[in-house]
């Protein structure tokens, strides 16, 4: 397959699924604003830390409010990792690849696309959001559906995989990091670069610590539901604590979103692409979502709270950035 | 409705399809008493039907400046007689073989030039003559390996080749689909009338391509060159690439390396033996043509150059098709294999020679006027659906760049029944065959009909409202 056709199929699904957790994020934001009204700035800006793009946030909008953060997340088509600019590259990639991916899945791209525009424009209240990120995520799954439905088991699919795959890996990573920062009682969890801001607010925040001090229920149960995870998470676990909800969006082995469902995922189109067996590389990218894989599938959660869930994070975002580096110029950039 | 009351107008055109009203012509009445036998609305109901099919196959070109559309396709055929066929194919393949043995020549040792057959000046004029290809020998010596020429008819029935298209004719995905609805549309009528197939053309063309691999190669590999999927034509690109199962690429797919032409693909860097390109020779490859190109391949034509990649058509072939040139057509005929045209000229006026330029000056309302390197109907004059503001704009266009223009006499181009609204009526027609030039030269029986929708006109092209009919060349 041709460099520029896998890199377009690669971008058209990863983008897709970005503007979907993007969506996720939204949702969990709002429903926590809507369930406390003490929902605040810090809670909002936490969503724009979720993004990796602070600096560009601030520099554009300086205070995070919900009506700011919103409009950032879905309409701003200067930020590149806004919904409308995901969506629309996405597009643009699959425009590019009509003649390899199914009509299915381009008349689905289109859609998605015009929905989006249409709902772009200004003055649109963050309430009237819900219903738009619930459409966001519907589309994105749409899109899931139809390519699994309709496009062959070749390459094609399988960097259509690795994309959505990769992406949502590390965006599931994220929602916990950020989430978990925010909800946990105990301020010395771990999360170095925000320790003063946790120390000085962590107690003025409600939303993330109940009146007795455990864990805010209300709030894991709401970042469970973005993640579309609560009611398989309730047939596995029936109690609520950080430890059991990392467990299960880290390292369960069935649920579809969790990160080492992504990654094995992944790691099976790359070796379908290559036709090396699993358990053996015949390149980086292999060798490094390998490793990986190996990781997560022995992990404990009991090891990885021990060591800081941020810190656990944190490595494996690198190493996710890593194999995706790898990839790309292994079969895109040479 | 149907043929019932259809007028043909014989005498100031001529009819495809009937010698006289309700006298269908020797080979068309089973055709015309098989849609004389519908039920009432039958045929605009299948009509409404191919158009649904041709529109969910996304069969579509794009416009300067407009979007995508379908390309207007009317369920009539155009018939063509076995004895007319073979009189055609012998005559284009007579042609092919003399202006392949032209290019040669002028980018050789221009010997046409020296016996004063065709003169220097015009031939270093022409827009696409390319001096950099001067002393190429391309592989097994072909130049002009797929080529589509436009013949129209008089109001007599005689064919004329119209012009030439050495470059990067398009349309043949539409002959392809076009038969494809077509047979689907009229199944009992195609049956019985014993149609010659054209669907074996991708076959045909990868042929040709693979012929002029290097001997070395046993297995080659061939590629279409799309400039990408904003041209009007990429659609059949894709086509074409598809139906022969080759890889569909753009110039950044392409790059030369370790002296030959290779393409990045998701299992490295792969070597390319033919490349069938649909790009203009401006834009083939910075280094040899037009240097502020962004679009082409750099060292592309040196690999060629060096026999390790072969070109279709080849880069200079342009030179034969220009409209100056296309006059002396049945002169290089007579010059390199000493017979007379099978298919003649159209009688054709070059803006250059003083006497002709006088009278075509003189004459601007009768004629049709075209740009010497012009393509798709753009730059030309129809002379009697002419303006006289759109007349002194030309005469001035014309004596400030004679080289630039030729005329011929308007033609009554000949018509075929066509469904207009809720009526058939006459529309004017012309006929692009496609010949390849491989191992021998092969000519696809038919090819594109090309019919004027807008009553009276006289321009085909499907960017000035042109749509087209399958073509069906019986037999015996």
């Amino acid at each position: 397959m041709l460099s520029r056709v896998a890199d377009a199929i690669y971008w058209a699904s990863r983008y897709v699924e970005r503007a979907e957790n993007v969506a996720r994020f939204i949702d969990v934001s709002l429903n926590l604003m809507l369930e406390s009204s003490a929902h605040g700035e810090r809670d909002w800006l936490s969503l724009v830390q979720t993004t990796g793009d602070q600096e560009f946030f601030e520099k554009k909008y300086g205070k995070a409010t919900a009506q700011s953060v919103t409009q950032f997340l879905t309409f701003d088509d200067e930020y590149s990792s806004s919904i409308l600019s995901s969506v629309s590259r996405a597009r643009e990639n699959a425009r590019s690849v009509r003649d390899i991916i199914s009509r299915e899945m381009w008349q689905e791209l289109n859609e998605f696309y015009l929905m989006v525009l249409q709902t772009a424009r200004p003055g649109v209240q963050p309430e009237d959001l819900i219903d738009f990120c619930a459409r966001v995520k519907r589309a994105g799954i749409y899109f899931e559906g139809v390519t699994n439905a309709t496009l062959s088991r070749g390459e094609a699919f399988h960097f259509a995989n690795l994309g959505r795959m990769l992406e949502r890996a590390d965006k599931t990573s994220r929602i916990l990091d950020v989430k978990y920062f925010l909800l946990s009682p105990a301020p010395s969890h771990g999360v170095m670069q925000l320790q003063s801001q946790s120390q000085s607010q962590s107690s003025q925040s409600p939303s993330s610590q109940s009146q007795n001090g455990n864990t805010d229920e209300v709030g894991w149960t709401t970042l469970l539901n973005s993640a579309s995870a609560l009611q398989m998470y309730r047939q596995i676990w029936h109690v609520t604590t950080p430890a059991t909800v990392s467990a299960f969006l880290l390292l369960d082995r069935d649920f579809p979103r969790s990160i080492l469902a992504c990654v094995r995922s992944a790691q099976e189109s790359l070796h379908a692409i290559s036709g090396a067996p699993l358990g053996s590389f015949e390149n980086e990218s292999e060798r490094l979502l390998g490793r990986l894989r190996s990781e997560l599938d022995y992990a404990k959660i009991e090891e990885i709270m021990e060591q800081g869930l941020h810190q656990y994070i944190d490595e494996l975002q690198g190493q996710l950035n890593s194999a995706s580096t790898a990839l790309q110029s292994q079969f895109f950039e040479f | 409705m149907k043929f019932h009351g259809y007028d043909p107008q014989n005498g100031p055109f001529f009819d495809e399809i009937f010698e006289a009203p309700d006298s269908p012509r020797p080979g068309c009445s089973r055709l015309v008493n098989g849609i004389n036998g519908l039920p009432d609305g039958e045929l605009f109901g299948r009509q409404a039907a191919a158009e649904r099919a041709l529109l969910s196959m996304g069969i579509t070109f794009t416009l300067k400046g407009e979007g995508e559309r379908i390309f207007p396709f009317d369920i009539i055929p155009r018939i063509i007689s076995a004895k007319e066929w073979e009189r055609l194919e012998r005559g284009l393949k007579q042609r092919i073989e003399a202006l392949n043995l032209f290019i040669a020549d002028v980018y050789g040792d221009k010997k046409i030039i020296k016996d004063g057959v065709v003169p220097a000046e015009l031939v270093k004029t022409c827009a696409d003559y390319r001096p950099q290809c001067d002393g190429v020998k391309p592989p097994r010596g072909i130049w002009c390996h797929i080529t589509g020429s436009d013949l129209v008819r008089d109001k007599n029935g005689e064919f004329y080749v119209l012009e030439d298209n050495l470059r990067c004719p398009s349309g043949v995905s539409y002959v392809l689909e076009n038969r494809q609805v077509l047979k689907r549309t009229f199944p009992k009528i195609f049956e019985s009338l014993r149609v010659r197939p054209v669907d074996d053309y991708p076959l045909r063309l990868l042929e040709t391509l693979r012929h002029l691999a290097p001997d070395a190669v046993s297995d080659p590999r061939v590629v279409v060159l799309t400039p990408g999927r904003y041209n009007s034509a990429y659609y059949e690109h894709a086509f074409l690439a598809q139906q022969m199962g080759v890889e569909l690429v753009e110039p950044l797919d392409l790059v030369v390396r370790d002296g030959f032409l290779q393409m990045r693909t998701t299992a490295g860097l792969q070597r390319i033996d033919v490349v069938y390109r649909r790009v203009s020779d401006d834009f083939i490859d910075p280094l040899a043509f037009r240097p502020d190109s962004l679009l082409g391949v750099p060292g592309m034509y040196e690999v060629y150059l060096k026999g390790r990649v072969a070109l279709a058509n080849a880069p200079g072939t342009g030179v034969a098709d220009d409209k100056a040139i296309y006059r002396y057509v049945e002169r290089i005929i007579k010059y390199y294999l000493d017979e007379d045209a099978i298919i003649p000229n159209v009688p054709t006026y070059l803006c250059t020679q003083q006497d002709d330029r006088g009278y075509v000056l003189g004459h601007l309302a009768e004629l049709v006027v075209k740009a010497t390197d012009g393509a798709g109907g753009y730059g030309m004059l129809v002379g009697p659906h002419s303006t006289a503001a759109e007349r002194v704009d030309f005469a001035e266009r014309i004596k400030k760049n004679p080289r630039g223009y030729i005329a011929q006499p308007t033609l009554s181009l000949s018509r075929v029944p066509t469904i207009v609204g809720d009526k058939i009526e006459g529309r004017h027609v012309d006929l692009r065959p496609y010949v390849l030039y491989g191992k021998d030269i092969q000519v696809s029986p038919g090819g594109l009909t090309r019919v004027a929708l807008k009553k009276g006109s006289l321009v085909v092209n499907s960017s000035q409202g042109g749509g087209s009919k399958d073509t069906w060349v019986l037999a015996s």
